[in-house]
């Protein structure tokens, strides 16, 4: 099973509920921390580094003998990352996505192809948890591509949690897509509602089964349990406002090993994850 | 002889546009006869990436020789040198200005990008 942990809002708890998930769970798991801009699971599960593998795009690369400046791959490519202005193509690296099509483009076969490292994937573990992080080199825009090359690790058969970066852009997506279930973190205030509004509508454009679980309730107000309840939308988990969860987390400790009465929460968090996952493809969205 | 200059308005007494990528408009000049034409610039000033590389093209698909603004970009001064585009950079308030800078041979030309990208 592969359980994505998103949300709209940041800093709403995802990484939270992630690694507690992981770590109530029996068993071999895999913890993905796809917010490669800003990866911090391992902060948490401290994780023994195991390897740390490149990864990277194929860019292009002009031969100038061959090059006579048709602008073919200018026309093409929509990042502007090659072009001819009236002279060989220029390449500009860091705005290539890696699609390939000016080498097929070119009439001339100019342009081969040549890796640019983008980032990581680093993997570590920690006791039965497998943690797969991905970190992006300072100074590179393209998260999807490195994630997607962080998922390329999930194995079939082993339970996968996927930490997603915030928001509702394309690195949310490229984290959530294929995933059998979503687990939507948000927090009842009125930011924590808008930007869960948005997740939602992201979801499920997706067609991806999904609840809410809501942390720190007891701040804010009713308005995410009454839109969830408007909208037919499970709350798989109420994470209470406790102080001491706030002071577990601060010192770098786990919410289920510092405090135990919390295990039965996550146990019961992944039985509805599952009941959800199940769901995949069998029944139809919800109508909006 | 034509020459590109960046602009917020629609005619040779508007303001120069400080930025080259994310200019409203190129006003392109024939020095010749004074008369213009203004090119607008909306998409480019609207990219989320590779603005200067976009108002380079369209620089060159122009037909100017020389471009005139307020900063010039590094992926926007090597698409230009590589189309032999001279660039000068420019404090001058209005566009008129900034041609008959250019005429009287009172601007510098630029050697290199005076700006980092997305500044």
């Amino acid at each position: 099973m592969i359980v994505a942990v998103a949300s709209g809002k940041g800093g709403t708890g995802k990484t939270t509920v992630a690694v507690n998930l992981a770590r109530s769970l029996a068993g071999p798991v895999s913890l993905f921390d796809c917010d490669v801009e800003e990866p911090n699971a391992n902060l948490f599960l401290q994780g023994e580094m195991d390897r740390t593998d490149e990864v990277s795009l194929p860019v292009p690369a002009v031969d100038a003998a061959k090059c006579d400046g048709c602008n073919e791959c200018g026309r093409l490519c929509q990042y502007h990352a090659i072009a001819s202005f009236g002279s060989q193509a220029l390449v500009f690296a860091e705005l290539c996505h890696g699609c390939g099509g000016c080498m097929i483009v070119c009439p001339r076969g100019a342009i081969t192809e040549t890796p640019r490292r983008i980032g990581v994937v680093e993997t570590a573990r920690q006791g039965e948890i497998t943690i797969l992080t991905g970190r992006i080199d300072v100074g590179v825009a393209f998260a999807p591509p490195l994630i997607r090359a962080v998922k390329g690790r999930i194995e079939p058969g082993v339970t996968a949690i996927l930490d997603a970066p915030p928001g509702t852009s394309c690195p949310v997506i490229a984290t959530v897509t294929g995933a059998d279930a979503v687990i939507l973190v948000t927090e009842p205030t009125p930011f924590g509602l808008h930007d869960l509004t948005l997740a939602v509508e992201t979801v499920r454009e997706l067609g991806i089964p999904f609840g809410v679980v809501v942390n720190r309730v007891g701040v804010g107000d009713g308005r995410v349990h009454a839109y969830c309840a408007k909208e037919g939308i499970p709350i798989l988990l109420d994470i209470p406002d406790d102080r001491r969860i706030a002071e577990a987390y601060s010192s770098g400790r786990l919410l289920v090993d510092a405090l135990p009465e919390y295990r039965a929460l996550f146990s019961e968090l992944w039985r509805a994850v599952g009941e959800l996952a199940a769901k995949k493809g069998r029944e139809p969205e919800v109508a909006r | 002889m034509k020459i590109a200059c960046t602009t917020t308005g629609n005619d040779l007494q508007s303001p120069v546009d400080p930025r080259f990528g994310r200019a409203q408009r190129l006003i392109i000049v024939d020095t010749d006869t004074d008369a213009f034409t203004v090119v607008d610039n909306a998409a480019g000033a609207a990219a989320a990436q590779g603005a200067g590389i976009q108002a380079a093209e369209a620089v060159v698909r122009a037909g100017a020789v020389a471009l005139i603004s307020g900063h010039v970009g590094p992926k926007a001064f090597r698409a230009l040198r590589a189309s032999g585009v001279r660039m000068y950079t420019t404090d001058a308030p209005t566009v008129a200005e900034a041609i008959s800078r250019y005429k009287a041979g009172t601007l510098v030309e630029a050697k290199s990008a005076d700006v980092n990208g997305h500044w």
